[in-house]
């Protein structure tokens, strides 16, 4: 595979490190519900195609990127800055 | 057979070689096979499960029967295919799978036993009354198995990685894609042309067709010396183009020097292993031509009808003296034609079919072919060569050679390997590449397009005039009703049309089951001239059509390629980076014994002459308490974390509280994972009102710092605060000891380091000599101490020089085993305790607790998390003053010291010079209230126990006086 | 007669294999079973064999989407061992083991059970160290292990690098002499054909589409082949165990499903005769009777379904396979391939009740589901028949992972790739 870093352009796959389902919103810093944070740490989707993930750049240039991943096909149609995403959502 | 060489070749480079003991001569541009059938050799190997003699079947990777072990000096390469192993100057290569000879092998008696060894035999036998029984029989069958003898001697070759990347990759350089290439370098495009073969060319080379006006083989080397001609095409011969992976990667594997004489190799590479990353891909592949079955098709000299006119048309070698070609199609006539045009006669041919094509009868008229008819092949007669075969009109036909056309199977590996599902079709008799999901398209044989002007137009020559060519007209007919004689659909793992149809009547249904209960398709050629005949009988078993059958997914690699190619030379002491510190040399010059840490190599004690281990580090840890010593600690993680919002984000990401840590303090942190547990633990420095310096262990550096990243940019961007490793910035020792003061009060200057000005866990700025240095007063050992960090570039001359300062004080540097004793003296946790299942409280870490939210500490109170019956960190002391082995469990009593309920375990131990006693830390079962207590250490794999008391973990001057003088 | 032996086979031998009879039938669904297990992969086939054998449950049908033991049955590297350190999984594994020691006699099915021992290499002492906690922890339980020193880790694995020098050089290893490999088509096929002979229907090419729930309780399955009731269902279908539970309702679990690739060698010669793992990196290897070399290394290490894998861990297991056994270079691959691994978020399985009455879970088997199939399928079988779960995976349940009694045998936490 190959991911299109924002910032770095395309790269081999070995560069980066998987990082999870970015569909996951960890609850609020002070919430204190155990069953909020039960789901954010261990309940998954775990989809049979297309799948928002993860993915830090590490050997590049270190920041976290949102992939949109197919996990049948392994094709990924998206990939984009966190920061990008957060600014999206935020409109 | 007695095959020869053609006389034309007279200008060619003699090659002498060894084949099982014996010297041959072929020429240059041979391969193993080429040679061996022009000096008449026809015994090449033995099957694998029967032994039965076996010869050369075809002239290429899909070459299921003349596998052989080439020796070079004491290394030996098991399974070559004599077929595309290229001969040189001094090769030697045997039999493999034989036993004493190939001519005469003892395992040949399981020939006999055959019809006992059908298809899933062994799932019925061998079991016995006890388990041992296999154990028994598995000895014997692992023996026979196994075909070619590997090396237990080191591979002594090279081998290198390289990424290529390219506009266009093509495989496969026959016509189709040498005009793909041709077409496409034009446009200015950056083109890669594979192709597994050292020559270039595929079924054009040595071709007497004519092409725009000349011999086929004239026209493709005129259009590879063009190709040659653009800087843009890279032209990968010998390469096997052996995966295709996501993204248009591919993996290929170029065989280097492997043609080569020892001599000639010297020096150079064996195997480059290609990553191929393309942004457009046109497989060219071709298709590999499969047999017919019939009665003992496997005997030396029945061989694919293409792989006789490759000979002949390449290597200017004849296999045989009399020919008799069998075929349902109509490919062979062109074959003919070409031995023809070189005066090779053709006994007759066996031809399923009872009609003649215009071209075909052309051929038989221009070379006086005699035909049999709607005639078919039942048996090969002969034992290690071919003597003749028998017709179904019971007319026998003296031969010493069978070419045998049953028809083309596209090679699909490539596509098929993506999951892109074959599509049967019946014009062709074969599958066909189905919906590709990456962007590539197939051209030429491999999409079913068989003839030669089709392949030059599909690849972008339309152009080009080409003469006459047959269609395929196929006949569809591939195994042949004989009541004598084996019929082998795979030669290699020797699984036969009866086994199909045993492993059906026993219910093995799916085309998956089917594959693994006989094994077809599973050996080193993969079934390649196999597979599709294996579903013509299993689908002929279940009276479905093949399309219902259903197919086996090609798994990569298309050919098998190396591990040395495919580790890109990355092993041995490539594997891994090795991490030294600054002050390596030093370590190394002063006796010290090196240790792993992770990728860090740092040193363990410094030996003295006759200490031991033991003595050493015993000695060590005595003079630190003593007087003074200095310890490398240049591994530790070190992250700077900037920003007016550090001390928030700190304050988040440890357990206890961060916001008022005044400028030029340290303190010491524990950090949680989001689930809870413990993650990490060290010390961070305010160095500035928005700039802190985090240490971590050695062992987490990595992963604190992308835990730290993942917070601030996914979790809490709106933080104003920057992480940045700079592990590799900055070098740093530990000078510990009571004289630890005095040793830098006389060394650095510009700071003041009395207790009053320089207090615990207080950070400065100093000079040591000319070196910039931060001193920060932290303490791992329990003594007064600092640790002492600079600029890593002066690192040596900053121990180097601290060292000789320390040499009033008689310092003393110690390494990992004497830390690792000072810190346990103290109940100070490291990596055995933080093993990512313990928690704060676990640790005796309570006081770090903050009342503030934390990551990790919603999950932190999860009954599991605080049940009375987990592990806790508690101290032991040996009662027998006997050594307590790390690793050893807890048990509550003598009894259950070989058998027992654990109730922990010990995590790291020492003898402790200070208290003159064993001591180990543990993590016992609700062990904090079992202080007092006397447990047994337990260590059942050596048969050794002891009784130890349970104490608090803090063993020595637990009140921490020492440190704070 | 439809038992196996020597003399059955040279019986049949003798009359041309005419009479062999199907190893199992092919039966049509019946509209109802006690007990149907979705799944029929080496633990649901063991599940139903030992449900029929165990506790004379026979109305049973194992319902299986394609043919049995194509998931990760017939994809794993095929490794046989009880060496875990955590009690819950070592008392798990071993009786599992001990039901391996039996499993060709029991079944009348030579799965080819070989106790040639499984060898972890220690490159540190500190690792040696571990490895003796481990030991230790597991001849406590009455686990066999042994600590081996440098000179006997040279004896059994010829080919090894030794060398002091290596950039992670061998200082000791451990072994169990009971960890070993099996064949393991032929465990699926042995339990397929047991179970049947007991009475079970095991239906192929029937895939499950939903659920039948009534009021929290299951009381059936809808099939491409029709509805089928039961009392009883249980889903042992790891790799697609979230896809299978959501459709009885259970949105999310704490699972998710990973790319590991597996790997064989060209057939050699007996070279390796035991199993060998890497400590310096993630490798096992060991050599079949066919005598390819049988490998595997790390995960993909990203969500996938694809049950094919990618260069990187190509390169990083042909990597540490020459570290470790340098003599490997001129040895040729022949395949490689991927399977999805189930991989729960403390690297521990589960075999569990589940909020829906009556519907029972068995997955999150991550690396581990080979060797365990014989436990597996006997604890599920408890549980099942029981409606509780056996003290052997009484810990074993999906309520852990909420209430904080994880079991995490590498200490990494809720990151899946990393178990």
């Amino acid at each position: 595979m190959q991911i299109d870093c924002p910032f770095c352009g395309k790269r081999d796959q070995s560069e980066f490190t998987y990082s999870g389902d970015a569909t996951k919103k960890r609850p609020d810093h002070n919430d204190q519900d155990p069953q909020a944070w039960f789901d954010y740490v261990y309940q998954r989707d775990n989809p049979k195609g297309a799948h928002q993930e993860y993915w830090h750049h590490t050997s590049g240039c270190r920041q976290f990127l949102v992939v949109e991943r197919n996990t049948m096909t392994h094709k990924i149609s998206s990939v984009q800055a966190v920061g990008d995403l957060n600014k999206g959502s935020a409109e | 057979m007695s095959g020869y060489r053609l006389t034309s070749d007279t200008g060619a480079t003699p090659v002498s070689f060894k084949f099982n003991g014996k010297t041959y001569q072929g020429v240059q541009g041979d391969t193993l096979a080429s040679a061996l059938l022009a000096n008449g050799v026809t015994l090449v190997g033995r099957s694998f499960k029967y032994h039965r003699p076996r010869g050369i079947f075809s002239a290429g990777s899909e070459e299921p029967n003349a596998a052989v072990n080439v020796v070079r000096g004491d290394e030996l390469e098991p399974n070559t295919l004599a077929t595309t192993l290229e001969i040189y100057n001094g090769l030697e290569a045997k039999s493999q799978n034989c036993w004493p000879s190939v001519d005469f092998d003892v395992n040949a008696i399981n020939s006999l036993l055959s019809p006992i060894f059908v298809a899933g035999f062994y799932y019925k036998t061998f079991m016995g009354t006890s388990n041992k029984h296999w154990m028994f029989f598995e000895k014997h069958i692992r023996k026979a198995a196994g075909m070619g003898e590997a090396s237990v001697t080191a591979d002594s070759s090279r081998y290198e990685k390289q990424n290529v990347f390219c506009d266009v990759l093509i495989v496969g350089a026959g016509p189709a894609g040498i005009s793909a290439a041709l077409t496409q370098a034009a446009t200015g495009a950056r083109v890669v042309l594979a192709d597994e073969n050292a020559q270039m060319g595929g079924a054009l080379i040595g071709s007497t067709q004519e092409i725009a006006g000349q011999d086929g083989d004239g026209w493709v080397r005129e259009q590879l010396e063009k190709l040659k001609t653009f800087d843009n095409v890279k032209l990968l011969p010998r390469t096997t183009v052996y995966g295709y992976y996501d993204n248009n990667t591919f993996g290929a594997v170029e065989r280097v020097s492997d043609h080569l004489t020892t001599s000639e190799a010297k020096g150079k590479i064996r195997q480059r292993h290609l990553v191929l990353k393309s942004k457009k891909v046109i497989l060219a592949t071709g298709a590999l031509e499969r047999p017919i079955l019939f009665g003992d098709n496997d005997r030396p000299g029945v061989m694919l009808a293409s792989a006789v006119g490759k000979y002949v048309k390449r290597y200017g070698v004849v296999p045989g003296r009399e020919i008799v070609m069998f075929t349902n199609n109509d490919s062979i006539y062109q074959e003919i034609a070409e031995l023809g045009a070189r005066n090779v006669p053709i006994k007759a041919v066996v031809d399923l079919r009872d009609t003649l094509s215009d071209y075909a009868a052309a051929v038989k008229e221009k070379y006086n072919l005699r035909i049999y008819h709607n005639a078919a092949v039942v048996r090969a007669v002969g034992g290690k060569a071919l003597k003749s075969v028998i017709l179904n009109n019971g007319e026998t036909l003296t031969c010493d050679v069978l070419g045998v056309s049953g028809g083309w199977t596209p090679t699909i590996h490539l596509q098929s390997q993506q999951g892109d599902k074959p599509v049967y079709d019946e014009t062709i008799c074969s599958f066909l590449p189905g919906m590709g999901h990456q962007d590539y398209v197939s051209i030429g044989a491999c999409k079913g397009s068989f003839d030669l002007s089709a392949c030059l137009s599909e690849g972008g020559l339309a152009e080009v005039r080409v003469e006459d060519e047959p269609s395929l007209n196929i006949l569809p007919v591939f195994d042949i009703e004989t009541t004598k004689g084996k019929k082998f659909v795979d030669l290699q793992h020797d699984v036969k049309t009866s086994d199909i149809k045993l492993a059906k009547q026993e219910g093995f249904l799916s085309v998956e089951h089917l594959k693994r209960y006989t094994t077809l398709g599973m050996a080193n050629d993969q079934g390649k001239t196999a597979n599709v005949n294996a579903l013509v009988v299993m689908s002929k078993e279940r009276q479905l059509p093949i399309t219902e059958v259903g197919t086996t997914r090609f798994r990569p690699p298309y050919a098998p390629v190396s591990i040395g190619a495919l580790s890109g030379g990355e092993y041995g002491e490539h594997f891994r980076p090795t991490r030294r510190t600054p002050m390596h040399e030093w370590h190394l010059d002063h006796g010290a014994e090196m240790i792993n840490a992770g990728a860090w190599v740092r040193p363990r004690v410094y030996k003295k002459a006759g200490e031991t281990v033991t003595d050493a580090y015993i000695r060590e840890a005595a003079a630190v308490r003593e007087s003074v010593g200095m310890v490398d600690v240049t591994s530790l993680g070190k992250i700077e974390v900037i920003g007016p919002d550090a001390p928030e984000f700190l304050n988040r990401v440890y357990t206890n509280a961060w916001l008022k840590l005044p400028v030029g303090k340290a303190r010491y942190g524990v950090m949680l994972r989001e689930d809870g547990h413990v993650f990490d633990d060290g010390t961070t420095w305010r160095l500035e009102e928005n700039r802190f310096l985090m240490t971590t262990t050695t062992a987490n550096a990595a992963n604190v710092l992308t835990h730290l990243e993942f917070l601030l940019d996914v979790i809490w961007p709106e933080l104003k605060v920057k992480v940045v490793s700079v592990t590799e910035q900055w070098a740093g020792l530990a000078i510990a000891g009571p004289n630890s003061r005095a040793v830098l009060a006389k060394a650095l200057h510009d700071v003041d380091m009395s207790n009053e000005a320089f207090p615990f866990m207080a950070v400065q700025d100093a000079k040591l000599g000319d070196i910039p240095v931060k001193v920060a007063r932290l303490s791992f050992s329990g003594e007064l101490a600092y640790e002492v960090w600079c600029p890593s570039h002066y690192g040596y001359a900053m121990w180097d020089q601290l060292y000789q300062a320390g040499q009033d004080f008689n310092i003393t540097p110690y390494g990992t085993e004497a830390l690792g004793t000072l810190r346990i003296e103290k109940g100070h946790i490291s990596g055995p305790e933080l093993d990512g299942r313990t928690t704060v409280d676990d640790l005796d870490l309570g006081w770090a607790w903050g009342k503030k939210d934390f990551v990790g500490k919603p999950l932190a109170g999860r009954d599991g998390m605080v049940d009375e019956d987990r592990l806790k960190l508690v101290g032991l002391v040996s009662k027998e003053e006997k050594a307590i082995r790390p690793g050893s469990q807890i048990v509550l009593s003598n009894a259950e010291t070989t058998l027992g309920v654990s109730q922990g375990h010990v995590t790291s131990t020492t003898y402790s010079p200070a208290l003159g006693k064993y001591i180990a830390l543990a993590l016992v079962k609700n062990g904090r209230n079992k202080i007092g207590e006397t447990v047994y250490a337990t260590y059942p794999l050596k048969n050794e126990s002891q009784a130890v008391e349970i104490v608090k973990p803090h063993f020595f001057d637990p009140d921490g006086s020492r440190m704070h003088v | 007669m439809s038992r196996y032996s020597i003399f059955n086979l040279v019986g049949n031998a003798l009359s041309g294999h005419k009479n062999w009879k199907e190893a199992w039938r092919s039966p049509e669904p019946k509209p109802s079973y006690d007990i149907v297990i979705v799944g029929g992969g080496g633990h649901g086939l063991a599940t139903a064999y030992y449900l029929a054998k165990e506790h004379g449950l026979t109305n049973i049908a194992v319902i299986e989407k394609g043919w049995i033991g194509g998931g990760n049955m017939g994809r794993n590297t095929t490794i046989v061992r009880s060496n875990y350190m955590l009690p819950e999984n070592t008392h798990f594994y071993e009786w599992g083991m001990k039901l391996w020691e039996t499993m060709s006699q029991d079944l009348n099915y030579n799965v080819m059970f070989s106790q040639r021992g499984v060898i972890n290499l220690a490159h540190t002492p500190g690792q040696m160290d571990a490895f003796a906690r481990r030991g230790n922890a597991m001849r406590l339980a009455g686990v066999d292990a042994e600590l081996l020193d440098r000179d006997e880790i040279a004896r059994r694995c010829p080919g090894l690098d030794m060398s002091p020098n290596a950039r992670f050089p061998i200082v000791g290893g451990m072994c169990q002499p009971r960890g070993g490999t099996a064949r393991h088509d032929a465990v699926a096929w042995g339990y397929a054909r047991g179970a049947d002979l007991r009475g079970v229907d095991i239906i192929e090419n029937c895939e499950v589409t939903g659920f039948k729930i009534d009021g929290g309780k299951v009381v059936g399955v809808e099939t491409s082949r029709g509805d089928i009731l039961a009392k009883k269902v249980g889903v042992a279908v790891a790799g697609h165990t979230s896809q299978v539970m959501q459709m009885a309702g259970i949105e999310r679990l704490p699972i998710e499903s990973h790319l590991l690739q597996a790997f064989v060698s060209e057939p050699v010669k007996p070279l390796i005769d035991t199993v060998v793992t890497f400590g310096a990196g993630h490798l096992y290897i060991s050599q079949s009777n066919k005598g390819g070399l049988v490998f595997g290394g790390d995960m993909d290490g990203y969500n996938s379904f694809a049950q094919r894998g990618n260069i990187p861990v190509i390169e990083d297991v042909a990597s540490c396979a020459m570290t470790m056994f340098p003599n490997l270079g001129k040895i040729r691959l022949l395949r490689h391939w991927g399977g999805i691994m189930d991989m729960s978020m403390d690297g521990t399985p589960i075999i569990s009740k589940t909020p829906v009455e009556n519907l029972f879970l068995n997955g999150g088997w991550c690396y581990g589901g080979f060797k365990a199939t014989p436990a597996s399928g006997w604890c599920f079988a408890h549980t099942i028949a029981t409606g509780e779960p056996h003290e052997l995976n009484a810990g074993f349940t999906l309520d852990r992972f909420e209430k904080g009694y994880t079991i995490d045998e590498k200490g990494v936490g809720p990151v899946p790739r990393l178990h």
